[in-house]
């Protein structure tokens, strides 16, 4: 028996503007509206709308046989509110099939995990909150940003309430181990541990259009064997990626969505193998045993770590400048302080301060707005003087 | 080898580039003869002294031509001499003319497989010397006088030579695809005929500084080297200068070099009320040079059009956070640097104030720009050169 578990990422930033150092203390506008509102409607008609019509479909003409869970950040969904209401209708209509589980995340994306438990907390909350008014739903599972993990965040969200947490299956935490069973955290005592079995995620995410690699093109026959083979050395395979693999990473004449409305039917063809969401296959499987991740881990880049973020001293600096306002921004009652404060928070910010890529190829610079890493911290830091010039009014 | 300066009788990075070029490539077993214009019977001598290293000869045709001159600086160097014995041409394109001459004649009595040249005061040397010997030749385009002079009042005499090297050449070497571009844009020259090298940078031994300067007991450094001239874009600092001191105060601007725009840069740092806050130094040797990189806080390359920018790899070869024009052929190769359009004062004005506010950010990039300079050696671009070489003698074959 195999179970498919499909969890996919769907996040867009707010993406600050180029903030000089003349705007410092006379202008308080830090985003570059135009630019997110062009990215997300582009975004939505390349892959939001076309994928959730694919996935509906599928849903519908399986009677729910296939089926699939998603992890919107709060930040996207204020997005789709204002620049894209039928995007977020159509992501109504998939969670009201019920065959559509949502999982919780810290509503800003970000890394506060890292640097204030409090601050983390009350994120955590505020996107329970959003997808329960907008999805009239209420997450059991929990996913960090970037799958950012370790013991101790399991045993945080554990405290919280959730069944179920979902991190990445690196070869370094595994060794000999497989991903494609459910684990136990160590420190805990009943939240299961899901990972994802990046082999198989990262061909879909990764690979697909990429003619250099040995099994292009992939096919859903294909990749149906490769879930096939698992049989008998694992129960569950979790595929989780970023929704935007859908014809924005891998495009649509490349056969993407052509890939995934063949895939279900592919999977199924085997007797053995469903699909199944992440709060299903806490329930049905069991762990088969402890998981001790100390350092923390994410699913980013080769390395699997915090690098992509915090590699390097720009990227530290700025992320400890800016959890350094927590209580005076939170002091300042100022509505509008405290959600920039947040949005500065948002991961992509630290992203596109990475140097590492100078090095690895050019993933991180695909999705940078700024020319080089530099000229993201100038704008970021300029912006942080201007907040605490704010803070002292 | 046809080129026209060689350190240290060099004002440019002309100079620096044929020399580290040419050292790299003695050192792969390439023999060359490098012949130079020169005013100077000690030349030879030296020189041998100065690479020693095998395989290289100078040769010297007295000359008064150096790369940068226009036709009136020669007419008044011409006459500041005038003691000397006349065997000096009257004016720079006489001057040409005989260099091209002489080193026909050169050709003649050396043996040699192929002819490379550098930029287009030998480009005539070089047609003669392939007319003579049948040799193939390489130019190679270390800048054009679409930069020299930003693009206004083109010297139709001097871009005809550009032009005529290139047509005749089997090969153009280019110091980047910014250059490239230009070749193909304003010369008419074929893309597949024109190979691009990047430059590259000595390593000295010590970047770290030890050193005390009393300069920086109060002030904070920016430093701009290069000739003050219109391609170099010395405006843009001044410009930019007196809006980072609206910013912060303690700071220096340190201008090093000489050229046609220094006196009038010296008046405008005046009429902007900056004066005690710029300082000229005029030309610099090479130990005072590295001195003064080593003094600064940020290295800024305002270049309106620069083919390809040997100073900034220098500046951070001695530790100093760059900021370079993106109108360069130099930010085709760096990456630890930051960026700007030469025009956009305002950019620039952020980004100094930036380096200097943000201590992290110059930390990094300083750090990281030394890692980087290091792998930026020359020995690439003379592997490229001998690779294009073998091309051509194969062709010959």
């Amino acid at each position: 028996m195999v179970s498919v578990c499909f969890y996919f990422q769907v996040h867009q930033p707010y993406r600050l503007r180029k903030y000089p150092i003349f705007d410092i203390g006379r202008n308080h506008n830090y985003f570059d509206d135009k630019k997110n509102e062009e990215v997300l409607k582009k975004v939505a008609t390349k892959c939001y709308l076309p994928t959730n019509r694919t996935i509906l479909d599928l849903i519908e003409k399986t009677d729910g046989r296939f089926r699939a869970s998603y992890s919107l950040s709060g930040i996207v969904l204020e997005q789709f509110e204002k620049y894209c209401p039928d995007v977020l209708e159509s992501f109504r209509q998939l969670v009201d099939t019920g065959y559509v589980e949502l999982l919780d995340e810290t509503y800003y994306h970000s890394l506060s995990f890292i640097y204030s438990k409090k601050e983390f907390k009350e994120q955590v909350k505020l996107h329970n909150e959003k997808i329960k008014e907008i999805f009239n739903f209420t997450p059991r599972i929990f996913r960090n940003t970037e799958l950012i993990y370790n013991n101790e965040l399991a045993n945080f969200i554990e405290k919280l309430g959730y069944s179920g947490i979902l991190a990445e299956g690196a070869d370094y935490i595994l060794g000999w181990r497989s991903p494609n069973f459910v684990y136990k955290p160590k420190t805990t005592e009943k939240i299961s541990l899901l990972l994802k079995n990046y082999r198989l995620s990262d061909d879909i995410a990764f690979r697909f259009g990429e003619k250099s690699w040995a099994e292009y093109p992939l096919t859903a026959p294909k990749f149906a064997q490769w879930v096939n083979a698992i049989n008998g050395n694992g129960v569950l395979v979790n595929l989780f990626m970023d929704y935007e693999t859908f014809g924005e990473h891998q495009w649509e004449d490349k056969g993407i969505f052509k890939f995934l409305e063949h895939l279900p039917w592919e999977i199924m063809k085997h007797p053995d193998n469903d699909f199944i969401t992440p709060s299903e296959a806490v329930e049905r499987y069991k762990p088969v045993a402890e998981l001790d991740i100390h350092q923390l881990i994410s699913w980013a880049d080769i390395e699997r770590d915090l690098s992509a973020w915090l590699g390097n001293k720009m990227q530290q600096e700025a992320a400890r400048e800016l959890y350094s306002l927590e209580n005076a921004v939170k002091k300042s009652r100022n509505q509008e302080i405290i959600d920039d404060w947040r949005k500065l928070q948002i991961s992509d910010n630290f992203y596109y301060m990475c140097t590492k890529w100078f090095a690895d190829g050019d993933v991180h610079k695909y999705f940078n707005p700024f020319d080089r890493p530099h000229d993201a911290f100038i704008s970021f830091m300029n912006i942080i003087n201007d907040l605490k010039i704010r803070l002292k009014e | 080898m046809f080129g026209w300066e060689f350190p240290p009788f060099s004002s440019g990075g002309l100079g620096t580039a044929c020399y580290g070029l040419t050292k790299s490539l003695s050192k792969k077993g390439v023999d060359i003869t490098f012949v130079l214009p020169s005013a100077d019977d000690t030349l030879k001598s030296d020189f041998l002294r100065l690479i020693s290293t095998k395989g290289v000869r100078i040769r010297g045709i007295r000359s008064l031509l150096t790369p940068y001159m226009s036709v009136r600086d020669y007419r008044n160097l011409r006459r500041a001499r005038s003691g000397a014995p006349n065997i000096y041409g009257a004016t720079l394109f006489d001057e040409v003319y005989r260099y091209t001459e002489a080193a026909a004649d050169i050709a003649k009595q050396e043996t040699f497989d192929l002819i490379h040249c550098h930029d287009w005061m030998t480009f005539g040397a070089g047609i003669k010397a392939k007319k003579i010997s049948g040799k193939p030749l390489a130019v190679h385009v270390h800048a054009t006088e679409f930069d020299r002079t930003g693009g206004n009042n083109v010297n139709e005499y001097v871009y005809r030579l550009e032009r005529n090297g290139m047509e005749a050449a089997d090969v153009v070497i280019a110091v980047s695809n910014f250059t490239k571009n230009k070749i193909v844009q304003h010369y008419g020259i074929n893309p597949e005929k024109i190979v691009v090298v990047h430059n590259a940078v000595e390593i000295t031994d010590d970047a770290s500084s030890i050193d005390q300067f009393v300069i920086k007991k109060h002030d904070r450094v920016v430093l701009f080297v290069g000739r003050i001239t219109l391609q170099k874009g010395p405006d843009y600092f001044i410009y930019a200068a007196k809006k980072v001191l609206e910013h912060e105060p303690n700071v220096k601007f340190i201008m090093v070099g000489t050229g046609d725009m220094e006196m009038r840069m010296i008046e405008k740092a005046a009429e902007l009320g900056i004066a005690d806050r710029v300082l000229f130094t005029g030309f610099l040797g090479h130990n005072d040079l590295e001195k003064v990189y080593r003094m600064a806080d940020v290295y800024v390359m305002p270049s309106v059009s620069e083919p390809f920018g040997i100073t900034p790899l220098e500046a951070m070869r001695n530790g100093v956070p760059t900021i370079i024009s993106k109108q360069s052929g130099v930010s085709e190769v760096i990456k630890n640097c930051l960026l700007v359009d030469f025009w956009d004062i305002n950019e620039l004005t952020n980004k100094i104030v930036a380096v200097l506010r943000y201590r992290t950010l110059g930390d990094l990039l300083k750090e990281d720009a030394l890692r980087e300079v290091k792998k930026i050696t020359w020995d690439k671009p003379a592997d490229k050169c001998i690779s294009v070489y073998n091309k051509l003698l194969k062709g010959v074959q």
